[in-house]
């Protein structure tokens, strides 16, 4: 757990939902070649409200724009936020290359959050997909810190290649962790790599669960998250214990700019978490 | 006051209604100038009845006439002295609460330092003349976008207040209308503050003028103005169900409602998309699309930044970019998402109807593509 | 240790999901084919143009497909994990191995002759055709997972 030395500060938020919030970068870790994690501190005496797990802030970087992240961690007690950053936009580029002291500012949080609660009493399956790991990250941690509110705990992480792995340390200590049945696997890999290869659903073999009191939670690539609800719904789980998080183009965050339509959701507002039941429809229609 | 006696109810309801001269009108415009009101109505401009500010009653065009069909818009003047015989431009009321371009907020960064500084509208009182009931409608399709939930928009909230309503039902339906088939008029029912019928025969021309507010009812008896006889009442009457009449059932708009997420991967889409340029020209003129983007201009020193906000389309290419790509590459994709907002997921995002039937998207589609056709066609196997 | 040597071969095979709705009587019939195995780290189950012979269910352990690539080196293409089957090969002529099945940790098998099953098959149609469809499921789930591979989703 973080501490800081401002907790005691009475921070305030602002009306205007358009209007970000001044950030500075406190810490910075790199993942690996694309990805960055940055720890944000309030640059005044304002802040944006507590983030809960799943929802999104909008970055933005001076003069370019802004851009949706998730939280990746609630590690960090709030008004400090964390996210992680993949390089491949021109505004994202920007955030990567942030150093210490920079400023970036910050709208949020927005979105419907992970619903930890359903999964009390009962086993979890969380299956993550590439940089899907990231959104999911805050829902591992609220799981493992009360830990005995849950059964059996599954985490099924698919990436890449082994160079695409995100957060390493929390990898390496999930992995060992003996209340955590955390599996990773590769698309590809290179020489060296000793773990699994082959797509997340495989994992699923590896995972112990009850389907009729199984609780899961899914995050990456839509064609990740189509076939893994489809493997989880063959495994016996019912639709309406699976959660999936959405990528739209946010642009707003607030329902009004239309962009991230998908279907009559405001993935912005409406999502970016969903039960599978909400969205089957939307799910199987292609350009949507 | 149940003491009330239906004698003295009826007085009332009468005195709702006011006939008018065109002098008369002229001295309400004067009025609101003198009030510090801004008039904003129609105009002509560039071969079209535009809606801009009005500086003097003679700028609300005299006389003239539409020609619309898909594709097709022109005026005629005509030797009347009629105000409103026309049915709406291009333009809806929208770009005055929502403009095309609007400033959000500026940022100065120096030596590190970023400030962000807010963007506050004046307030300005305003009137806006002639507006018919599908684009009153728009507007409260809009009120819900932007004020009525959880997030508001400052801007409109301050565009949008303050503002006169006065309508005009409607004497002159065009070929591209079906307000009726949206139930979105062509009476004026709701949300105005006056509600004029232009009575106009080779003998006559005057306006009938139903209050819907308190101030309006306010400043018509102060301006001491002649109340209208039941008879006047049922002359204006008759003028709106002529209109009524003279439009064509264009669609079920509950079918379409239920059917069109269904008809997701129908061929017809194809059809559309060999005719459909996405120029978003229908997104452009349509009184309700809401969809923006944002623009960043940054100064060439790199130290000032200004945000804006601007209308954009769904037709527009990177308007569903994510990474790794465009959602909806495809044009029949886009026109699919466009038509299926209007009529189908619009009610269950504000529930409304998306599409208040005014028909410019008709109107102004440089290939005619006609939203009444193409929900027809699509909707043909469940009619069967 | 002592309780898994206890167990019999039809009784590992029958706590399986592989074997989920075949009947006892058919997997003791099936279990005659089976020997139970173990291999150490490194050690290979398969190679590539050898004869298909067997294949194996793992009981513990992991086991890799695996292709050598002069330039690239050895190319891991799947791992596979306890309950899931390794060697395919042997179903179909001309049963040869197309990759190199290597034991990735210590594994302990069910190794069955190939041409044991085929022959029990041949003369048993139902339960060739019963295992069949297992090896059907298990294949085409293994051919959409390499098809999902292919297409890189992640970014």
């Amino acid at each position: 757990m973080y501490t800081i030395e401002t907790k005691e500060k009475n921070f305030k938020t602002l009306k205007n939902p358009w209007i970000p919030i001044i950030y500075r970068v406190k810490e910075k870790f790199q993942e690996n070649e694309l990805n960055i994690t940055f720890i944000l501190e309030p640059d005044s005496d304002k802040c944006i409200p507590e983030m809960k797990p799943g929802q999104f802030n909008m970055l933005y970087a001076f003069g370019l724009g802004e851009i949706p992240i998730s939280v990746s961690s609630l590690e960090y007690e709030h008004p400090y936020l964390c996210h992680t950053i993949q390089g491949v936009g021109a505004i994202s580029n920007y955030c990567y290359k942030l150093k210490i002291g920079d400023r970036i500012g910050v709208r949020g949080p927005f979105g419907t959050s992970w619903p930890v609660d359903m999964a009390e009493g009962k086993d979890v399956i969380i299956i993550a997909g590439g940089v899907g790991l990231a959104p999911l990250r805050p829902l591992i941690e609220i799981l493992g810190n009360e830990r005995f509110k849950y059964k059996r705990v599954n985490v099924l992480y698919g990436s890449r290649d082994p160079h695409s792995i995100l957060f390493h340390t929390d990898v390496i200590s999930w992995q060992s962790d003996p209340l955590i049945n955390f599996q990773v696997t590769v698309d590809h890999c290179q020489k060296g790599w000793r773990g699994n290869v082959g797509v997340v659903t495989s994992l699923l073999n590896l995972a112990s669960f009850n389907p009729a009191e199984t609780v899961a939670y899914l995050c990456g690539p839509e064609v990740m998250m189509r076939f893994s609800a489809y493997a989880l719904l063959d495994a016996g789980i019912d639709p309406s214990n699976i959660y999936l998080s959405m990528e739209r183009n946010m642009k707003c965050a607030i329902g009004q700019c239309g962009h991230c339509q998908w279907g009559s959701n405001f993935v912005c507002k409406d999502g970016a978490v969903f039960n599978y039941r909400q969205i089957q429809k939307e799910l199987s229609i292609k350009e949507l | 006051m149940t003491f009330i006696r239906s004698e003295i109810i009826a007085e009332m309801i009468k005195n709702n209604y006011f006939r008018l001269s065109s002098r008369d009108l002229e001295k309400l415009f004067n009025y609101f100038l003198d009030e510090q009101y801004s008039n904003i109505g129609p105009y002509f401009k560039d071969g079209a009845i535009m809606y801009g500010e009005l500086d003097h009653f003679e700028d609300l065009p005299k006389g003239y006439y539409e020609k619309i069909d898909a594709g097709k818009y022109n005026l005629v003047q005509k030797s009347d002295k009629s105000l409103f015989q026309y049915t709406h431009g291009p333009q809806s009321f929208k770009a005055h609460f929502f403009p095309q371009r609007s400033k959000l907020w500026s940022a100065e960064i120096n030596e590190g330092n970023l400030a962000i500084k807010e963007e506050k509208l004046k307030k300005r009182k305003k009137v806006f003349w002639g507006i018919r009931s599908c684009d009153l409608y728009a507007i409260s399709t809009l009120d819900r976008v932007f004020l009525n939930r959880d997030y508001k928009n400052p801007n409109y909230e301050v565009l949008r207040k303050e503002t006169m309503i006065i309508a005009v039902n409607c004497g002159q339906p065009s070929n591209t209308c079906f307000c009726t088939s949206m139930d979105t008029g062509p009476k004026v029912k709701k949300d105005f503050d006056l509600a004029i019928t232009e009575v106009l025969s080779k003998k006559k021309h005057h306006f009938i003028a139903e209050t819907g507010s308190q101030e309006a009812q306010q400043i018509l008896t102060d301006l001491s103005f002649q109340f209208a006889s039941e008879k006047d009442i049922e002359e204006a009457e008759k003028v709106i169900n002529k209109t009524s009449k003279s439009m064509d059932k264009a669609f079920d708009r509950d079918k379409a409602r239920k059917f069109l997420i269904e008809k997701a991967d129908d061929k017809h889409w194809q059809d559309v998309e060999k005719r459909c340029l996405a120029c978003a020209n229908c997104t452009l003129v349509c009184p309700t699309c809401f969809c923006t983007t944002t623009e960043d201009i940054t100064d060439l020193e790199g130290k000032h930044t200004e945000r804006w906000q601007k209308w954009d389309s769904c037709f527009n290419g990177d308007y569903s970019y994510i990474h790794g790509g465009i959602v909806r590459k495809s044009i029949k994709s886009r026109y699919r998402q466009w038509i299926s907002h209007k009529l189908s997921s619009w009610y269950d995002q504000f529930d409304m109807s998306g599409c208040v039937g005014c028909g410019r998207c008709i109107t102004w589609c440089p290939v005619g593509i006609d939203i009444r056709q193409e929900v027809k066609e699509l909707l043909v196997e469940k009619d069967g | 240790m002592d309780k898994l040597k206890t167990k019999s071969i039809k009784d590992n095979l029958s706590e399986m999901k592989f074997f989920e709705g075949i009947e006892d009587d058919m997997i003791e019939y099936i279990s005659q084919c089976g020997i139970n195995r173990h291999f150490n780290r490194g050690q290979y189950l398969g190679k590539e143009g050898d004869s298909a012979d067997h294949f194996y269910i793992i009981r513990k352990g992991r086991i890799g497909l695996q292709l050598h690539h002069h330039d690239k080196g050895t190319i891991m293409l799947k791992t596979i994990h306890p309950g899931e089957i390794a060697g395919v090969s042997w179903i179909v002529p001309p049963y040869r191995y197309n990759f190199d099945l290597i034991a990735l940790e210590e594994t302990s098998v069910i190794e069955f002759d190939g041409k044991c099953i085929r022959d029990k098959c041949e003369k048993d149609h139902s339960l060739g055709y019963l295992l069949l469809r297992k090896f059907t499921g298990m294949l085409s789930e293994r051919l959409k997972n390499t098809r999902i591979q292919l297409l890189d989703v992640y970014h």
